[in-house]
């Protein structure tokens, strides 16, 4: 297995996929001349050429209506957002088109298209750039939602994004870009959508984290193990659909859970697993689901402020011995 | 929210406590974990901590007093927090109940009155003389706090949840509440008076006794972790005692004068006491094994033998059943093939308690090494006519010092002290083994 970085992973599944299907194109802004805003397509134009790889006007409502309408008429497209925060922009296309549209044509059309790019919080580029707004497109019946945290599921489930034939809404996390791991060598390599990953097993408490939080939740695991409990860290992988039975089979397991999210805490992803394992293992539940959320504030610009807005490990760690009954 | 802090079980056979310090004041900031008052128990003076976060904003139960378990002590809540509903759950006002009981006797207060409590907030302190509020507050005191899975758990295994304490958040019961109800074990039936008299029991009794494991609790495993940490795997110690032997001498003479051929030892008596002793104090008649306690049914004696590779211990299996003479011709049965090595290791292995006596030798006090898994090891000394004081005259007696060696894991020092007791008690009065 080669090691590599996210970005590179995320190169590597759109390669693979312009290879695979001719039907498969790329556009916005950035993303060709300039190899993209994260440099996530770097070398696709060179490689593909200006009808596979295309740049775009800076005009998000514009192009992916534009994306939607090539999806109708039987292409693949992956539209990237520069970051979701522009995304806000192209929601009525999204949402009122790309989500419904199966539904309201009676299932003439279906649409095959990926909206991906960075979402959630970045370094210092204050509240407009700096959202998680996964909770929002969750909602909306009629698209899907993938939030990778590592490279092989990065990889693995872009892959299987573009294949899909509806909506995906795939928000990749801008803070890791350049995190390494290990990605199968498989020339075939996916991981189906909807299926969650026990990133460690445990058996005290659960701990559900996804994207950003992966990776503080088995930092929190380590530092909790070493006072005695042990952390069982899920990541649901993708928030629509949700893996529930994953999550549920751990609290039956564990009978704690503490949801771990960087978005805000008010009607976010946490709310909804929180209110799921209540009404799906309520009898299995020793302590109240605990959620660590990020600050209820815009994010704020000065990098002491911003640090307090993001749960870190202490505030995960905290958590799980509050459910656990520890102090 | 406001915290409710109620009187605490602090120890397992407590009802009430009695406050003897407060340790913060009202308005003083407390967060969980701090210690906020000691209070006395029927054991110890423990410190009582905070089980919320904020103010200490009301203190209920002054210095001095005493309250029953569960009953609402203080509130901890937020500076500017409204506690009025709070505080009219606590049964400070005598008279309404009183009143209560003359007015109402026919309307028993429900077991769960979510709605009234709710309500009692809006209708504030006020509400308190109008004789409906101390019902609601009644019913609601009365009210379970457990966790969903708690609860469950209590359902599926019969515990009545009200018999138990919270140790959660407010008194929450949760899991490992009912984990140490299930595990408390039932306590041993201690045998009433002495043993009676010795069956004549089967010669060779070659299996060993019957156990029964019960989970270690926590104080036991505590105690295990942290005397292992002091010394090494087996944490010994040890109580000395020394016994009036001339009764016990007598007797064996006696015994040995109807028969020359039953060759009764003193050792012989003391593994046949110690039997007897362990039978009324099964808790020393103990094993620990890690997670569990394991008790014996029968004393199934070690009894150290010099031989010249160095030392074996074969077992008198059941020696609480059997007769002296069958003990005596034991020993003498198992010492000789010990000695030709002729043991087969089911016959030296898997005592529930030892005895080494280097009597024979002059040592007059020494310490044994416990055997490991066995709780505890007997050294017994020589006996010797020694000066001593009777009825404020000096006299001679044959006196015997024995040191045991006790597995602190297992065997606190009141218990095997309590052991030794019995053991002496029977040893300077032999006729104790017959009634």
């Amino acid at each position: 297995m080669a090691t590599i970085t996210i970005r590179e992973a995320l190169n590597q599944a759109l390669r693979e996929e312009l290879a695979r299907d001719e039907k498969v194109f790329l556009m916005g802004e950035e993303v060709a001349e300039y190899d993209g805003a994260y440099k996530v397509s770097k070398g696709l134009l060179h490689e593909f050429g200006p009808k596979r790889v295309i740049d775009t006007p800076i005009t998000e409502l514009g192009f992916a209506g534009l994306g939607i309408g090539a999806a109708m008429a039987g292409l693949r497209p992956v539209v990237e957002f520069m970051t979701f925060n522009f995304s806000i922009l192209a929601t009525d296309q999204i949402i009122n088109s790309a989500a419904k549209m199966l539904y309201m044509s009676g299932g003439q059309f279906n649409i095959p298209i990926v909206f991906r790019g960075p979402g959630g919080s970045a370094f210092q580029v204050s509240s407009q750039h700096s959202q998680a707004l996964e909770s929002w497109y969750a909602y909306f019946p009629g698209l899907k939602v993938v939030m990778p945290s590592t490279p092989a599921d990065a990889k693995g489930l872009l892959k299987s994004a573009i294949r899909d034939d509806d909506p995906v809404i795939f928000i990749e996390q801008e803070r890791m870009y350049g995190q390494k791991g290990e990605v199968p060598d498989e020339p075939d390599f996916t991981i189906p959508l909807g299926v969650a990953d026990i990133k460690r097993e445990g058996t005290d408490v659960t701990i559900v984290a996804r994207s950003l939080m992966v990776p503080l939740a088995l930092k929190a695991a380590d530092a909790l193990e070493q006072q005695g409990v042990s952390c069982e860290v899920i990541d649901p992988r993708t928030i629509r659909p949700l893996d529930i039975d994953t999550i549920v089979e751990s609290v039956k397991k564990t009978n704690r859970l503490v949801v771990a999210e960087e978005s805000h805490p008010i009607c976010g992803v946490n709310a909804e697993i929180s209110a799921e394992i209540m009404e799906r293992a309520f009898d299995y539940l020793d302590a109240p689901v605990k959620r660590v959320s990020g600050a209820d504030v815009p994010m704020p610009y000065a990098k002491n402020l911003e640090n307090l807005a993001i749960p870190d490990v202490d505030r995960i760690v905290a958590a799980v011995r509050e459910v656990a009954y520890l102090d | 929210m406001a915290t409710k802090v109620i009187m605490p079980k602090l120890s397992p056979t407590m009802e009430e406590g009695q406050i003897s310090r407060w340790l913060k004041k009202e308005g003083d900031k407390v967060s969980m974990g701090e210690p906020l008052a000691e209070i006395d128990t029927d054991k110890a003076t423990m410190e009582m901590q905070a089980l919320g976060n904020g103010v200490l904003r009301k203190i209920l139960i002054n210095e001095g007093q005493s309250a029953p378990l569960g009953q609402l002590i203080a509130v901890i809540g937020e500076p500017d927090e409204d506690i009025a509903s709070v505080l009219s759950e606590a049964p400070a006002k005598k008279e309404p109940e009183e009143k209560k009981q003359e007015q109402q006797k026919p309307a028993p207060a429900p077991a769960v009155a979510p709605a009234p409590q709710a309500k009692a907030a809006a209708a504030s302190a006020s509400a308190v003389d109008n004789g409906r509020q101390p019902q609601a507050a009644t019913a609601d005191s009365a009210r379970v706090i457990v966790s969903p899975l708690a609860a469950r758990m209590a359902a599926e295994a019969g515990i009545d949840l009200r018999s138990l304490q919270g140790s959660g958040p407010g008194g929450r019961i949760i899991k490992k509440d009912i984990e140490a109800a299930l595990t408390q074990p039932k306590a041993a039936p201690a045998p009433q008076g002495f043993p009676r008299a010795v069956e004549p029991a089967r010669f060779q009794q070659a299996a060993a006794s019957a156990y029964r494991d019960e989970p270690a609790s926590e104080i036991r495993k505590t105690i295990a972790k942290r005397l292992v940490t002091s010394l090494g795997p087996v944490p010994h110690f040890f109580l000395t005692t020394e016994i009036e032997m001339d009764r016990a001498a007598e007797m064996r003479r006696g015994i040995n004068a109807l028969d020359p051929d039953l060759k009764i030892s003193i050792n012989d008596v003391i593994v046949k006491v110690t039997a007897a002793a362990l039978m009324q104090h099964p808790e020393v008649n103990a094993s620990f094994q890690e997670k569990f306690v394991r008790y014996y049914e029968h004393a199934d004696i070690g009894v150290a033998v010099a031989i010249e590779e160095g030392l074996i211990t074969p077992v008198v299996r059941a020696a609480d059943q059997k007769s002296l003479s069958e003990i005596a011709a034991e020993v003498r049965e198992l010492a000789e093939r010990a000695r030709s090595r002729k043991l087969k290791p089911e016959e030296y292995t898997g005592a529930s308690f030892s005895i080494s006596n280097l009597g024979m030798f002059g040592i007059d006090e020494f310490t044994a090494v416990i055997n490991p898994p066995e709780g505890a090891i007997l050294a017994v000394g020589a006996m010797s006519a020694k000066p001593v004081v009777r009825d404020n005259e000096i006299v001679i007696r044959q006196m015997m010092r024995v040191t045991m060696s006790c597995d602190h894991r297992v065997i606190d020092g009141a218990t095997g002290a309590k052991f030794l007791q019995t053991f002496k008690k029977i040893l300077e009065n032999p006729l104790y083994l017959v009634v």
